[in-house]
This record gives C-alpha cells, sequence and structure tokens, in this order.
C-alpha cells in the first residue's frame, strides 16, 4: 500500500451549532480517483475547501504528504495550492477577464514563461475543453457549461498533479459531460494525476472512481470501490445509488416535524413517533 | 461590542496586511508587471473617472462660499477679505474633504460591489486556491491608487473651487479677478496646502481600504453586496469626518 498523499484524521467542524463534520477520517492516494458522494448539504463541498486550507476546522488533523496544513506557513500552503488545480462549482471565472486572460493569470504569476508561451498553452488548454473560438469572449459571454469548461482550463494551465473537482458535470449537456468525463479519465490515465471529485451524478461515479466515499451526518458512512458500492446491501448506500426515496438517507429538510411546524408547536412539544393528526 | 472590536480588529489587520504587500506588489516577481498594470487600471477608474464630477462640485462650492461669505465683509467693507476665506477654507478643509465624498460615492462603492460580487462568484476563493494573494492582487493596488489620486485629485478640486469663487466674485460680488487672485495667493501659506494634501492622502487610503474591507466581508448574495456598498459609503463619510476632525485639531495643537 503506497503512503497515502492526503490523511483527514479526526475531522470536526461545526458552523455555529450546525454539525458538519465529527470525527471524519480518511485516506486518498496517490494516482486515484476518489469520489466523495453525499446529499445536497452534506458538507461535500465544504470538504475541498477544508483541504485546500481555506476554512479552519475545529479538530483533526489535514496532513498532506504527512504534514500538518495547520502547521504551514503562507509559503508552504502557497506551494501545496500551487500544486493542486481546482474545478469551482461555477467555473468561478474572474469577470473583468477574458478567457484568455484567466487562463494566462495563474502562470504569469507564477512562472517566467514568456507572454508567447503563455498565450500558446492557452489556447492548447482551451482547445482541449473545446472553447478555443471563445479564447477573447468575457466570461458574461459564456453559458453555464462553458464556464465550467474554462474553469477546468484554468485549473490545468499549472498542470497540477493533483485535481479536485466540485460537481464538474451538474448542469451539463449529456455530450458535455461525457466531454469531462472522457478529459478527468486522460488526465488520470496520461498525467497520473489524483483527483478527488465531488458530485452527485452517479453515472460520473461510478465512470471515473477508483473508490467512492459516501458522506452521510459528518461521517463516511460508506468508502470503498465502484464494484462495493454497486453490489452492496448496506441500506444507505443503496438508497443513495439507487436514488429510493425510502430509507435512512434522510433529507435534512425532513428531519423537523412539517406537520408541528404547521400547527404552530415547538418541536420538542411533538410527542416522540406519535402522529399529530 | 465584541463584534465592533472583531470588525475594527479585522480592519486594521487588513491595512497591516496591504502595508505589508504593497512592497513585494510593486517590486519583485514576475507579477510586478500585472501589478503595474493593475495599478495604473485603477487610478483610472477611480480617479480619473471622477475628475469632471470633483471639478463640477468644487466650483459649485467655491461659489457657494464666496456669496455666502461676501454678505458679512461687504457690512465691513472688506469685501475682497472673501477671497482669502475661500482660500483657506478650500485648501485645508473643502477641497480634500468634498473631494473625499466624491470619490466614496465613485470609487468606493464601485471597488465595495466589484469585490463583493468577486466574493460571491467564487472568485476570490478561486485566487486563494491559485495561492494568488487577494489582498497584494486587488487590495494593493486599489488602495495605492486611491492614495495618490485622491492627492491629485484634491489638487484638481481646490483649483475648481478658487475658480468657482473667482466667477461668483466677478460676476455678483464685482471684485476684480486681479484682486480675488492677489488675495488668495496672499493668504495661502505652503503648509495649507500641504496640511490639505497629507489629508488627501490619508482620505484615499481610509476610502479604498474601507471598500475592500466591506467587499471581501460580502456574504449572502447579491443581497449581501448591496447590503455593504450602502455601508461603505457610510461607514466611510463617518470615517472621513472622524479622521478629519482628529487632522484639525493635531494641526490646531501643532499651530501649522
Amino acid at each position: 500500500m503506497p503512503e497515502p498523499l492526503i490523511q483527514l484524521q479526526g475531522i470536526s467542524k461545526y458552523f455555529g451549532d450546525r454539525m458538519i463534520y465529527h470525527d471524519l477520517h480518511l485516506d486518498i492516494f496517490p494516482g486515484e480517483t476518489l469520489v466523495i458522494l453525499g446529499g445536497s448539504g452534506s458538507g461535500k463541498s465544504t470538504l475541498l475547501r477544508v483541504l485546500m486550507g481555506h476554512l479552519k476546522i475545529d479538530a483533526g488533523h489535514v496532513l498532506i504528504r504527512g504534514r500538518s496544513l495547520n502547521d504551514m506557513d503562507r509559503r508552504e500552503l502557497d506551494s501545496w495550492r500551487k500544486s493542486v488545480g481546482v474545478l469551482f462549482q461555477t467555473g468561478a471565472l474572474f469577470n473583468s477577464m477574458t478567457l484568455r486572460e484567466n487562463l494566462a493569470l495563474p502562470v504569469r504569476e507564477h512562472t517566467d514563461l514568456d507572454d508567447q508561451t503563455i498565450d500558446l498553452m492557452a489556447q492548447i488548454y482551451l482547445q482541449l475543453v473545446g472553447l478555443r473560438e471563445h479564447i477573447d469572449k468575457l466570461p458574461a459571454e459564456l453559458s453555464g457549461g462553458m464556464k465550467k469548461r474554462g474553469g477546468l482550463a484554468r485549473a490545468l494551465m499549472m498542470q497540477p498533479r493533483i485535481l479536485f473537482y466540485d460537481e464538474p458535470t451538474a448542469g451539463l449537456d449529456p455530450i458535455s459531460t461525457a466531454q469531462i468525463g472522457e478529459l478527468i479519465m486522460n488526465l488520470k490515465n496520461k498525467m497520473g494525476a489524483t483527483s478527488v471529485l465531488v458530485t452527485h451524478d452517479m453515472q460520473s461515479a461510478f465512470q471515473l472512481a477508483d473508490r467512492l466515499a459516501l458522506l452521510f451526518d459528518g461521517k463516511f458512512a460508506a468508502i470503498g470501490s465502484v464494484e462495493y458500492f454497486r453490489t452492496t446491501a448496506d441500506p444507505l448506500v443503496r438508497q443513495f445509488v439507487d436514488g429510493r426515496l425510502d430509507g435512512p438517507f434522510i433529507n435534512p429538510s425532513d428531519q423537523c416535524s412539517y406537520k408541528a411546524e404547521l400547527l404552530g408547536r415547538k418541536l420538542h412539544e411533538v410527542p416522540h413517533g406519535k402522529k399529530t393528526t | 461590542m465584541r463584534a465592533a472590536i472583531e470588525f475594527f480588529g479585522d480592519f486594521f489587520y487588513l491595512l497591516l496586511d496591504t502595508l505589508r504587500a504593497i512592497g513585494p506588489a510593486l517590486s519583485s516577481g514576475r507579477g510586478r508587471l500585472l501589478a503595474w498594470r493593475n495599478l495604473w487600471i485603477q487610478m483610472n477608474r477611480i480617479g480619473v473617472e471622477s475628475i469632471p464630477i470633483v471639478s463640477l462640485v468644487m466650483f459649485c462650492i467655491g461659489a457657494i462660499l464666496a456669496i455666502q461669505i461676501a454678505p458679512e465683509f461687504a457690512k465691513f467693507g472688506m469685501v475682497p477679505v472673501t477671497a482669502d476665506v475661500v482660500a483657506l477654507a478650500t485648501f485645508r478643509e473643502m477641497g480634500p474633504l468634498v473631494s473625499a465624498v466624491v470619490m466614496t460615492g465613485f470609487g468606493g462603492a464601485a471597488i465595495a460591489a466589484e469585490i463583493g460580487t468577486m466574493v460571491v462568484g467564487e472568485e476570490i476563493e478561486a485566487m486563494e486556491a491559485m495561492a494568488i494573494d487577494p489582498v497584494r492582487f486587488l487590495v494593493v493596488p486599489r488602495v495605492v491608487a486611491g492614495m495618490l489620486m485622491m492627492v491629485c485629485l484634491t489638487v484638481v478640486g481646490d483649483l475648481a473651487a478658487m475658480f468657482g469663487g473667482l466667477v461668483a466674485s466677478v460676476l455678483l460680488l464685482h471684485l476684480g479677478s486681479l484682486q480675488y487672485t492677489q488675495h488668495a495667493l496672499a493668504i495661502l501659506k505652503v503648509g495649507d496646502f500641504i496640511t490639505g494634501l497629507a489629508k488627501a492622502a490619508v482620505f484615499g487610503v481610509l476610502i479604498t481600504a474601507i471598500a475592500c474591507f466591506l467587499g471581501l466581508k460580502v456574504r449572502g448574495g447579491a443581497e449581501g453586496v448591496g447590503l455593504n456598498t450602502s455601508k461603505t459609503v457610510v461607514f466611510t463619510i463617518v470615517a472621513l469626518i472622524l479622521v478629519d476632525l482628529i487632522f484639525t485639531s493635531v494641526f490646531f495643537y501643532l499651530g501649522v
């Protein structure tokens, strides 16, 4: 077993009284594609922010090659961030810059490459995501899917060996979804990139993942291979993967008594398990 | 109370961070060219584009001052002294303060809205994810541009107000333009000019730093952007007046 590249050790995070993670553990190995699954609001995207060091955790450690993010100074943190390409949910392109300028920015900031080379790189990566003819457009002139692909091209400009994708296929048409899926596969196969993918698109998840991890109630309820997720009888995994309505996976909005709220009662006044009709 | 302390603490931390980042932003590494370009763009946006409106407002202020003051001096047969008062009030007080208020509405609000929208669109997070420090990339060029352009705007504003006073004096008070100019030049000392410009530089930093700070603090979508933009204008104007009071008291104490 190789040494893990990233380790989450007993991570807890609270937003006020709301628990996001409690004693979360996970190892991410070099070269693997790990897909993080979970319902809306389960903290999947927040986990990527924790891994990037954008969000302080309340307890536990995020270890990058054995070194805790908490102990890193600015320089170390910057060098970690430079080694990671992040695709944000909306693409997060800079609205005041054209696609060309967006792609050039990280390379201009961090390398000594001349403008001509940077421009060439921008064109190559935009061709890769099928946006080369839009190189001089501002993000406002692009559709949601195009912005996302532009964001992916920018994430690749620094040629990272580690990639984080936040819902890379959400809101895309089937062809763009397949295109992005193939791109992610290629990056893995040709560059040996380590990828962490946050999604609830099960088709992409099964297509791309080496391992999957299901986030539920602040913990990983299941971590396993594609085969395991396809075949396990674990009711939680089954409900999520098969998209069933009944099961242990509760939508957070269902947790409070809808009827009690409608009747104007406080939650604790509702007798546990008793119908209030 | 705790929230207020946190607010001021965060603001001063941003100011320190900006100060720390000025050197690296403008002098070192490959990002230098980009930083200078950014600074140039901001100077244009914050300063150059405010020139017409500052000139118009200050022209009117100069004329109003002259018209308001002249009748009092006329009682003692001292109408030409109007020029002295317009000159002193403009260079020491009205020039920097009114130009700063105009810049708050023009540049400050725009900066807060722009940075706030970037926060909402995950752009700031993306910047940090690319190891680009938002303070160095966004705040430094705006604060430095604010400081430099506020000084320039104040010079323009001072001259516009003096011209406004001159026009009003000639047209309404029947004062000779030469007489007005001679009186104004005689009363003004270099110190008046310098104190006004020193104030202006501090005002420029204050306007842009508050705008950047509140822009970066935006939470909760478009509504948050609107809220912090209007907060920027209110907080900045209050801060300008308070700092102006401190400055004026110190200058008074020092006899400058």
